[in-house]
């Protein structure tokens, strides 16, 4: 275990999260695996109480949460289990996000609730969801590649928030009155 | 305010952000702002390069556990919006721009909210408070606003 935590300089920096509940090391191996082939990545990870080894990432079983932040923040790719703090972390830096949801019939979780989060969350432009390992590391590479051509980048961004951006821009250029607060964007028949 | 009608020139917004996922997603929403006489209130002096040339106002971070820094807070809060005159204020949280805008508003200006995208359950604390007092509380989820009495119109991913 590697107690100091610290992304190589110049390297691609990935943040790997297991969550503080079960180790997950179906997502582990692929990482690893990944990383093997990648030379450029830098894979820091929290695994929990996890007993394999990974050859290719710098693993912590467990993180505090100032650490945690600081991991976040710098990262440059985040992977991880569907845990909706996690997503909603990331989501709250726009960190791109690959999560793997975790399974009952692989003992990773009690259901598969995982699945149904990753379902609702995957509309956000940062969030990509990956079944399994092949799927993880194409994921991977094309974020990798994607991250790599700044305009690329900031154009995914720009679009996805177009929408708020509008309704922002509206809002600051009406000078004649204010607009009158309007309940909901839903109609009413769509109220839980 | 009035004399900005008067004049006619580009609104003048504060755009006002705690720091870490507040500011982030403040940060987002800058193409909101181009054309505008923008000014930006954050905790972290380092934004004061990311902003630049826009101004950059400080003020220290507090929320409800710290009584005493949230007095120091407000009452920093009043000498930025008193030397802004803002037309707009917009802010992404949390308890900084909740008092931005109970501030700006006794002035007369035109107030949003948007609430972070991280409360996908329910609405923050502060922007229920702005709920009674800012001109919209935006949502970045659907249900939320549905639930809560704000408005959804997108988000920032």
């Amino acid at each position: 275990m590697t107690e100091v935590i610290r992304y190589p300089s110049g390297s691609l920096r990935v943040f790997a999260i297991a969550g503080t509940q079960l180790p997950f090391p179906r997502l582990m191996m692929a990482l690893n695996d990944w990383a093997a082939r990648r030379c450029d990545a830098a894979v820091l990870a929290q695994t929990g109480r996890d007993h394999a080894r990974y050859s290719h990432l710098s693993a912590v079983d467990f993180i505090d949460q100032r650490r945690f932040d600081a991991c976040l923040a710098e990262a440059d790719l985040v992977v991880a289990h569907a845990g909706m703090g996690t997503i909603l972390s990331c989501a709250e830096l726009g960190k791109p996000l690959v999560v793997m949801p975790r399974l009952a019939s692989q003992a990773e979780h009690r259901n598969d609730h995982q699945a149904d989060t990753a379902r609702r969350m995957a509309h956000l432009s940062n969030v990509t969801v990956a079944g399994d390992a092949p799927a993880l590391a194409a994921a991977l590479d094309r974020l990798a590649e994607t991250r790599a051509i700044p305009a690329l980048r900031d154009r995914g961004n720009e679009t996805a928030a177009q929408e708020l951006i509008l309704a922002l821009r509206g809002f600051i250029w009406d000078r004649e009155a204010p607009a009158l607060p309007v309940r909901t964007g839903w109609p009413r028949g769509a109220r839980a | 305010m009035l004399s900005a009608k008067i004049r006619n020139r580009s609104p003048r917004v504060l755009a006002v952000a705690s720091g870490g996922g507040h500011w982030a997603q403040l940060m987002r929403l800058r193409a909101a702002f181009e054309g505008a006489d923008v000014h930006f209130a954050t905790v972290d002096p380092s934004a004061a390069e990311v902003v630049a040339p826009a101004p950059l106002h400080l003020y220290p971070d507090a929320n409800a556990r710290t009584p005493l820094r949230l007095l120091l807070s407000a009452a920093t809060m009043l000498g930025i919006v008193l030397r802004v005159r803002p037309d707009v204020v917009v802010s992404t949280g949390a308890a900084g721009g909740y008092m931005a805008i109970r501030i700006a508003r006794l002035l007369g200006a035109r107030t949003i909210f948007i609430d972070s995208i991280a409360n996908a359950r329910q609405l923050s604390v502060s922007a229920r408070l702005s709920l009674g007092v800012a001109d919209r509380v935006l949502s970045q989820w659907p249900d939320v606003a549905a639930a809560q009495g704000a408005e959804f119109r997108g988000s920032v991913l």
